[in-house]
């Protein structure tokens, strides 16, 4: 992921995401809620060590509450993982890095 | 394996003035946090108590300014869990989930978390309804119908909240009464808070999302349902100590119980904040307790670095 996130912004979820050559990881956030801001140092430690395995992409909930409806999001911070343009995992809420760590290991 | 003076675990409002205190010592100090920097704190929507905001102050906007004053003084913040601690001489070493870290002395301040319910549904739905944080999920229930669980501070402040999104907040309560302070409990009327006593939750029920939740009137033991889109639960509390540390006294809740100047059972150990045996948990006592511990730590180091 080139050690930098990519903000989706409009339409372009399908080709960042659904048709990523790298699996994904799509962190749901906004602006007003403190535990997404919160955890962002951890996504770009693992943004830089998993770097060209794994593309991190963020989607403002606010500015594409389509998507976020499309995938059921009803609570932030929501981390979905996406391996050829199907969803594989998922994470609700605040977690360690180990934990994303280990389902990161799972889908790579 | 990164050795160092002192090592803090946690960085809520406790570590990171632990952290404050100690870097303006110039220890030479490592605070590990395990998920986000400001710990409880990134989840309060508003601190009304913090002395000299008379407007209040954003519970995320006070963690970031505590993170930047400590790191501005030359606090090292890294991501860790701790797993376990343990003892080799005066050595003190943690095992964590990034690998092992030696200190002379330690101060835990891994903080707390939300209790669960314990029903049916609720691990199913998380996410899908059910939500242990309003400041951040309230703003997807704009127009719906939402219950909130519990009594205390935190549920008829977060029931309070969410009036500015549902059209319907229900606060249901297994006692008669409310423990929520009485100013609370007046902004709670203000705010057309219909409230429902005596009654415990029995199961969250739903298809996919929330859409239900199943009540039992603990007078007259009648079940009811209410139809509804979300589910907020704030029934308390639970300490982030199970890590094993043996040595580490604790209450039968988890709380580690330490003296008045904040020593643990482990000679060098100290805890302050939330994850500690008192009888008030505010961020106001976290910071209090972070810069006692710091400076007991200092104490213990000059101590044990003399001999």
């Amino acid at each position: 992921m080139a050690g930098k996130a990519v903000h989706i912004s409009g339409d372009n979820f399908k080709t960042e995401v659904l048709e990523s050559q790298t699996p994904a990881l799509v962190d749901f956030w906004a602006p007003w809620c403190g535990p997404c801001k919160s955890i962002s140092p951890v996504l770009d430690e693992l943004a830089l060590e998993y770097e060209d395995r794994v593309k991190l992409v963020k989607v403002n909930v606010d500015d594409n509450p389509g998507v976020a409806a499309q995938y059921g999001v009803r609570a932030i911070p929501t981390l979905i993982f996406f391996k050829g343009g199907q969803q594989v995992d998922q994470i609700t809420g605040a977690v360690s890095k180990a934990a994303l760590e280990n389902a990161l290991q799972k889908i790579l | 394996m990164e050795s160092r003076q002192l090592i803090i675990v946690g960085g809520g409002p406790a570590g990171l003035t632990a952290g404050l205190y100690a870097s303006r010592a110039r220890l030479d100090v490592l605070l590990l946090e395990s998920v986000a920097v400001g710990g409880q704190l990134t989840r309060t929507y508003r601190i009304d108590n913090w002395p000299g905001e008379i407007e209040g102050i954003g519970g995320f906007d006070l963690a970031e300014r505590m993170r930047l004053h400590s790191r501005n003084t030359g606090l090292n913040i890294a991501f860790a869990t701790l797993q376990a601690i343990r003892m080799e001489g005066k050595d003190k070493i943690l095992v964590t989930d990034q690998g092992e870290f030696k200190a002379l002395s330690l101060i835990i301040a891994t903080g707390a978390t939300n209790a669960l319910l314990g029903v049916k549904g609720e691990k199913e739905y998380l996410g899908r309804g059910v939500s242990y944080c309003a400041t951040c999920d309230a703003p997807f229930y704009r127009d719906m119908r939402v219950a909130v669980i519990g009594g205390g501070e935190t549920a008829a402040e977060e029931a309070i909240y969410l009036t500015r999104f549902a059209r319907e907040v229900k606060l249901v309560h297994r006692r008669e009464q409310l423990r929520a302070s009485k100013i609370l409990q007046e902004e709670l009327d203000k705010h057309k808070v219909e409230r429902i006593l005596s009654t415990v939750a029995v199961e969250i029920t739903g298809q996919d999302q929330v859409t239900g939740l199943e009540l039992l009137d603990l007078k007259t033991n009648k079940q009811s349902r209410l139809n509804l889109d979300g589910v907020f639960i704030f029934v308390g509390n639970i300490p982030q100590t199970g890590f094993a540390a043996p040595g580490l006294a604790k209450n039968p809740d988890g709380f580690i119980i330490t003296d008045q100047e904040l020593r643990t059972g482990m000679a060098g150990v100290f805890a302050a904040g939330d994850c500690r045996q008192s009888p008030l948990k505010q961020v106001t006592t976290a910071v209090g307790e972070g810069a006692l511990a710091a400076f007991m730590a200092q104490k213990y180091l000059s101590e044990v670095e003399e001999k």
